[in-house]
This record gives C-alpha cells, structure tokens and sequence, in this order.
C-alpha cells in the first residue's frame, strides 16, 4: 500500500519551478499535491501526479534530475486532532516520519496526509492495526 | 646591509666554479646513493663524470613533484633515515603528500639563506617579526622562523588564523616587519581597521609576501593600505622552502636566487629544452647544497624569466622575475597548493564516484573563496534534504581535512556546468577578474 512519488532536483534560482510546472502541464500531467522543500541553494520538489511514468521522462528529457520515493497516503476526516491522532499512534508504534504534507480532497471532508517513514512497512503496520485507511496509488492519482 | 658578504656579491666567475664543484659532487651522491636516479641516470647514458662543465647540467634527467609521490615517503633519501632531523611535507591526499628531508646541515642551511633574505628584505637585529605563516608540516612557519633567529632579530610565531588576536599582538608588540600571504596582508589591514585601529599605531615597515601569485598591482595597494614596503619571496618545499629566492629593498625588482646552492635553468615546458637567457619559460631548479634529498632538475612548474642584469644592491647572485604562472593546473588557495586532481580524488572517495564538478575561484575582499559546483545525478540525488546537506558537509569536511582548505559546496543541476568539446570545464578563476 505504497504510492510513488516523484522528486525533483531544483537549484534555487528564478524560474526553476515555473520550468517544471510547464513540462507537466504540455504534458498534460495533473498535480494531485506537493511540497517544496529549500535550502539556501537548492530545493527539493516532491509530487504526487496523475501519471508518473510521463512526469518523470519528460522532466529527465528536460535534463532535471528525477527521483522515486515509495510514500504513505493516509486518509483522515478533516477536524481537529485529525493529524495528531495519527502522529500519536506512529509515536507510539516507534515510527519515525521523515518529512510529511497534507491536502483536503475536493468533497472537504477528508484530508489525505502524505508521509515518508524511516520504516515504511512497519508504519504501515501500526496505521493499518488503528483503523486508519491508507490510500492505494490508483485511488490517489485518480482522486 | 648583507647577511654573507662573501657569498652574497662573489664574483660571477668564482660563483660558477663553485656552482660546478657543488654539482658535480652532488650528481655524483645521487648516482651513488639514490637508487631512483642511478636508473634515471642510467637510463640516459649519463653517468657523474660526464659532467664537465655547468652547461653539462642540460644532459641530465628532470625530477618532477611525481617523481617525489612515486617514491613515497623516503624513497629519495640520499642519506640513511637517521641521519634526517626534520622531515616536512605538502598537503594532499592519502600517500600523496610530497615528502621533504633535512639533515642538520640542510636545516643549518636553510636558516642561513633566509637570513640572508630578510636582511635582503632589509631587516636587522632591532626588528620584530610577526610570521603569519603557517607552523607545521607547511614549510612557510619553521623556514622563516629560524631564518629570523639566526639574523638575531625578535621571531613572533604567531602562525595563521586567529586574525583580531594577530592584529592586537602586532601593534602591542610594535612589530615591523610582517610574514604572510599578500592576500592575509590585506586581510589584516581590514581587520585592522575593524578593530578602530589606525594604521599609523601599528610600526610595521616591512612585509614579505609569497607562497601565492600577487601582482604589481596588488603590492601598490598593500604598500599604500599598510604604508610599508611590500617584498616578493620565493620558496617551494620540494627545494627547501621559503628562502629560494628573494626580492632586495634596494631594487624591489626581482627575486635574487641564491645560486651558491640553487642553479636555475629557464625550459619550454612542452619540449624541456633549455631557453636562451632572458626568455620567459619553466623555471627548472638544482640542489646542489643539499645533503638529505638533493633534486637534480627538478621541474618548479613556476614560469618566469631569468634578469642577469647587475642589480644595483650589489648581490652577484641572478634575479628571476615575478612569478607570472605555472605550466601545469596548480592552484592556489589562500596559499594553499591545490590540484584539481586532489579534489577529485575527494569526491571519488566520498562519494564512491566522480560527480561533474567545478572549482570555482573568487575573491572576497581579500580572500580567495572555492566553491566546488557539484552536479547532482540520479546515483547522488535523494529526495530528502538532511541526506544532500549531510554530502555537502561530508565532501567539505575531506577537502578541509586532505588540502587545508576551507570550500563551499554547491549542488546543482546536470548539465549546469559548462561543457566544452564535452568535457566539463573544471576551473573557473575569477580573482584577477
């Protein structure tokens, strides 16, 4: 129960994004979510699209340097302690989360919390034995 | 004022005659004691005494700096192990570094030559000497250090670093003459001032510059910043170190080589072929003084040019110009001599292959900054940040620990490194820019 997400390599410098964001959009790939995270001199950009295998060669024809990372996508209704919920379950299961981000899907009352564990598969575990849905990647693509 | 009179203004021709004794004695150690040059020698069908005259020494082999790492760490030793009181060595990367041996009598020696070139540079007894150079392994430190104590003047042996403290002891200790890189100088100047100090409260009248490529224009701005007179010196450890050659206060016009113990030659550096007087080439240095590891040849890489015009301070002893550049890829950093191949080596071994990269050479006021531009490809991308930043800090670490110096690593993109003819251009030097 593992989804893919594509990471780009970014220098930190004007126009770099906006570069990626027009390979995906002549290529007719949708964004479902991302994060972007910096450094003084470069960034990571980290998303989930609707179809990767198109994302990543058009974007490594375009000479950026693409990676694949196995991440978690969680569902959870949208409310307060939605999130901390499931970050105590993960705490208790000795789980730790190497970075995470969230979006609410369109109906408004869920949110769909991405995560990179340090231990995918026993995360997986721990959220699987409280009851927490975990969203397969066809599902997240198409959502 | 001289430091040896005799030695210092001999007349050419007994210089010469002197010149070939020594080399002929020498060539004749090495032949005998290092096994390295008997096959070189060998090699050559040259044998010691085929050495008849001083313009015999261009049927003789060249040592170059791999010639030293080849024969890691003692292998040129032309005395047994025991008979070396000091040993000194460059940076670089495991079994790399080039190894340098002093008997008493080379340290003795070197003392006496850089005596000679402070009072060249005008020193005397009364003087303090603040030396910036670094102590250690780097021969900068200790070469100048006993020089000032065997002229008799005060030594500080301050070393490098540590620049508000350097500019406190200068002044309290009323320091006159400076040791350093040209580009510390200027770097002390500006602390200096940070520190609300005025130049006039600082004595220093002297500075003596080296172990880094300056220019005209760099000693005009030195002299007016630190109001002092700025001295070119001239030294590499494979010879001996600082102390080679040095630049007189009288003429301020070119480095005296002592040639009692060094004979230059000026070479192409594509053919090796001797040069006609006064031409600009390799500057090719003898040992012929030396007792530990003597060099036969030994290629400087350094391109000047050789002035036999008589120098109005009196000294016999030949003038090179300026260093104008090196016939090889060295660069140097901070005073630091640095290979673009060392570096390399670094991110092979850090990294377990050799990303693109690119050295980038800047100057920050006045000090040289390096960036190493890394490419980042699929085997080094991650997609989290610490995994990046932790090789960033781990390739820093090596360069600092290996070379010395202190670089700032850059990720970026592929293919963001200019390619030439398909290859990477690897050095991008901006400081004279």
């Amino acid at each position: 129960m593992k989804v893919e997400q594509i990471s780009v390599f970014l220098e930190n410098r004007a126009g770099r994004l906006a570069e990626v964001t027009k390979i995906l959009a002549e290529n007719k790939v949708n964004i479902r979510a991302l994060s972007l995270a910096d450094t003084s001199d470069f960034g990571i950009l980290r998303l989930i699209v609707t179809d990767n295998e198109k994302a990543k060669e058009a974007l490594k024809a375009h000479g950026f340097t693409v990676g694949r990372t196995n991440v978690v996508a969680a569902e959870i209704s949208d409310q307060p302690g939605g999130l901390h919920s499931v970050l105590d379950m993960l705490t208790a299961g000795g789980v730790n989360v190497e970075y995470m981000y969230a979006f609410v899907t369109q109906s408004g009352h869920n949110a769909i919390l991405i995560f990179r564990f340090d231990r995918t598969d026993q995360a997986i575990e721990v959220l699987h034995k409280n009851n927490v849905r975990i969203l397969a990647g066809s599902e997240l693509y198409s959502l | 004022m001289l430091y040896d009179v005799a030695s210092e203004t001999m007349p050419r021709e007994d210089l010469e005659a002197l010149q070939l004794r020594r080399l002929q004695a020498m060539v004749e150690k090495v032949f005998y004691n290092v096994p390295f040059y008997q096959t070189r020698f060998t090699e050559m069908g040259v044998r010691p005494e085929h050495i008849r005259s001083l313009s015999d020494l261009k049927y003789l082999p060249f040592t170059e700096k791999q010639d030293l790492r080849n024969n890691y760490p003692f292998g040129l030793f032309a005395v047994p192990r025991d008979n070396v009181v000091r040993v000194h060595a460059s940076s670089g990367t495991t079994g790399k570094a080039t190894v340098v041996g002093y008997t008493q009598r080379d340290v003795n020696t070197w003392a006496e030559l850089m005596a000679r070139s402070l009072m060249c540079a005008g020193a005397s007894r009364r003087d303090v000497v603040h030396n910036a150079y670094g102590y250690g392994l780097f021969t900068g430190g200790l070469g100048m250090h006993y020089g000032v104590e065997r002229m008799g003047a005060t030594i500080v042996p301050i070393s490098g670093g540590g620049t508000r403290r350097q500019v406190m002891l200068m002044r309290d200790f009323g320091s006159t003459i400076l040791c350093s890189t040209p580009s510390y100088a200027l770097f002390l100047y500006e602390s200096i001032l940070a520190a609300g100090i005025s130049v006039a409260d600082i004595k220093l009248h002297t500075g003596i510059f080296g172990a880094e490529p300056w220019s005209e224009k760099m000693r005009a701005e030195i002299e007016s910043k630190l109001q002092i007179k700025a001295l070119d010196i001239y030294g590499l450890s494979e010879i001996m170190g600082p102390g080679v050659g040095m630049e007189c206060c009288d003429a301020q016009d070119g480095l005296h080589i002592w040639e009692d113990h060094f004979l230059m030659e000026i070479i192409d550096p594509d053919t090796g072929e001797q040069l006609p007087l006064g031409e600009a080439g390799e500057l090719v240095i003898t040992t012929i003084t030396k007792e530990a590891q003597p060099l036969v040849r030994y290629r400087t890489r350094d391109i000047t040019r050789i002035d036999a015009v008589p120098c109005r301070c009196g000294r016999t002893h030949r003038r090179i110009t300026r260093i104008q550049g090196r016939s090889d890829d060295m660069l140097i950093i901070r005073g630091v001599n640095v290979f673009p191949q060392q570096i390399e080596t670094i991110l092979l071994e850090t990294q377990g292959l050799t990303p693109h990269y690119q050295l980038i050479l800047t100057r920050e006021g006045s000090l040289d900054i390096l960036e190493i531009k890394v490419e980042v490809d699929e085997k080094l991308f991650s997609d989290e940040i610490k995994h990046l930043q932790r090789m960033e800090s781990r390739i820093q670490k090596n360069i600092k620990e290996f070379l010395g110096v202190t670089a700032k690593v850059t990720l970026s993109e592929p293919r963001s490194i200019e390619r030439s003819e398909g290859k990477a251009k690897r050095i991008v030097d901006l400081r004279n820019a």
